[in-house]
């Protein structure tokens, strides 16, 4: 029975062609037996020269082993990566093919006749800037009749930043100590980055009031000029990485803090909601918000549109500093 | 098409292409934001001048800041300190 056993094991696990043969096999499951019958010495001479015939077996098991090492390390991977080539270039090629196809389906660029150029463009063409009193018509669109869909999106630009600073940022303080780990990433981040690097300092201090300025300049103008919250936002945000990588954290923990950036966002979010709230409460349909339209073209006209575009601008522009320092440093 | 439209678009291809081939990571990503300095003002001759202003905000700028930490995390950026080697 133990020898069958052993059998089918042994064809289970090595195949056929096994170093350790049959009888091998078989003088393990005939242990006991032997120990009953033969003498000490006997057992030792006899176990000595199992020794070495398994010792024997096993570096032909381990050459075995070592020559499939070699042709998976040489020719396998030669024959893998020859095939991850081609089905990269395949795959590439079937993409580029079906993208060339699609384009070539699409209405001509700029033609009266397309579809999309239905009754919602011409309304919003011909009444948009008498409505929502913007002259940029883009900006009437998404912050006056579409501004629950802005609103969902700056929603979807801080829940990013809940996400990356779940997974990047560091304890900083424990007990009112700062802990080892926010030490360490302090130490490398002043490790890698040189400081008071003399040409990017005189050229942030030239640039960086220019950038915020003209970040500023296209939020504000948001509904006069091309622009709005999302790029002025990002202008700005642009603006304060150039001053951190100029000055360092600690010229900016003066003005930008954890703490800034979660009343900033919080209290942007909170006055867009309930700029907007009475419109969204009543099925997000463009309404008469109360506020008259004002002259059109002056900067304090078209309603609620103006603060809407500088909370907008404050959240992209927080959004987008706290992803670089939390990928950076791991906290702000 | 005008002529410029027709040279924006022949270097974006190039770009394009550049970025995939770069062998340093750092030349790839620095293709990249050539791209979309190249992006921006084809959306500029395309007439949409805020589109225009948000790329080269975020692509060109800081797209390319966070690849560029993202490589310095990964030490795939080589600095060649041979100054201080020889000393």
């Amino acid at each position: 029975m133990k020898k069958r056993i052993a059998e089918v094991l042994r064809r289970r696990f090595y195949g056929d062609e096994s170093p350790l043969d049959t009888d091998m096999v078989a003088s393990l499951g005939e242990q006991p037996q032997s120990l009953t019958r033969s003498s000490n010495e006997a057992l030792e001479a006899l176990e000595g020269v199992r020794e070495v015939r398994v010792q024997r077996a096993q570096e032909q098991e381990h050459e075995m082993y070592r020559q499939i090492h070699k042709w998976s390390y040489s020719s396998g991977v030669k024959i893998i990566q020859r095939l991850y080539r081609m089905l990269a270039v395949i795959t590439c090629c079937g993409i580029i093919m079906f993208l060339l196809w699609t384009v070539n389906t699409l209405p001509p660029f700029g033609d009266p006749g397309n579809p999309d150029n239905n009754e919602v463009a011409a309304r919003y063409v011909e009444q948009g800037p008498e409505e929502t009193g913007a002259v940029n018509m883009v900006t009437g669109m998404i912050l006056d009749y579409r501004a629950f869909d802005t609103f969902g999106e700056t929603t979807v630009l801080f829940a990013a930043a809940c996400s990356a600073l779940f997974l990047l940022k560091l304890n900083d303080h424990k007990d009112g100590k700062p802990t080892q780990s926010w030490l360490e990433a302090e130490y490398a981040d002043r490790f890698h980055e040189p400081k008071n690097d003399q040409i990017l300092q005189f050229a942030a201090r030239l640039l960086v009031p220019i950038i915020l300025l003209f970040g500023f300049y296209v939020v504000v103008n948001g509904h006069i000029t091309p622009g709005g919250g999302f790029s002025g936002g990002a202008i700005m945000g642009a603006g304060l990485i150039l001053y951190l990588n100029a000055f360092g954290f600690k010229k900016t923990e003066r003005f930008f803090t954890y703490r800034t950036f979660q009343w900033v966002t919080f209290s942007a979010l909170i006055t867009y909601a309930g700029l907007k709230s009475y419109s969204f409460y009543t099925g997000a349909n463009h309404l008469e918000s109360g506020v008259s339209t004002g002259t059109l073209g002056n900067i304090l006209s078209a309603g609620f549109i103006l603060p809407l575009n500088i909370c907008v601008g404050l959240v992209v522009m927080c959004t987008m500093y706290v992803f670089y320092t939390l990928i950076r440093k791991g906290g702000v | 098409m005008t002529a410029l439209t027709i040279i924006v678009l022949g270097f974006l291809l190039t770009c394009a292409v550049a970025t995939c081939l770069a062998k340093d990571l750092l030349v790839s990503v620095i293709i990249f934001m050539a791209y979309s300095l190249l992006m921006s003002i084809l959306w500029i001759l395309l007439q949409s001048p805020d589109l225009a202003i948000t790329e080269a905000a975020v692509g060109a700028g800081v797209t390319g800041i966070l690849f560029f930490i993202t490589l310095k995390k990964l030490h795939a950026i080589k600095v060649k300190n041979n100054e201080e080697k020889n000393r």
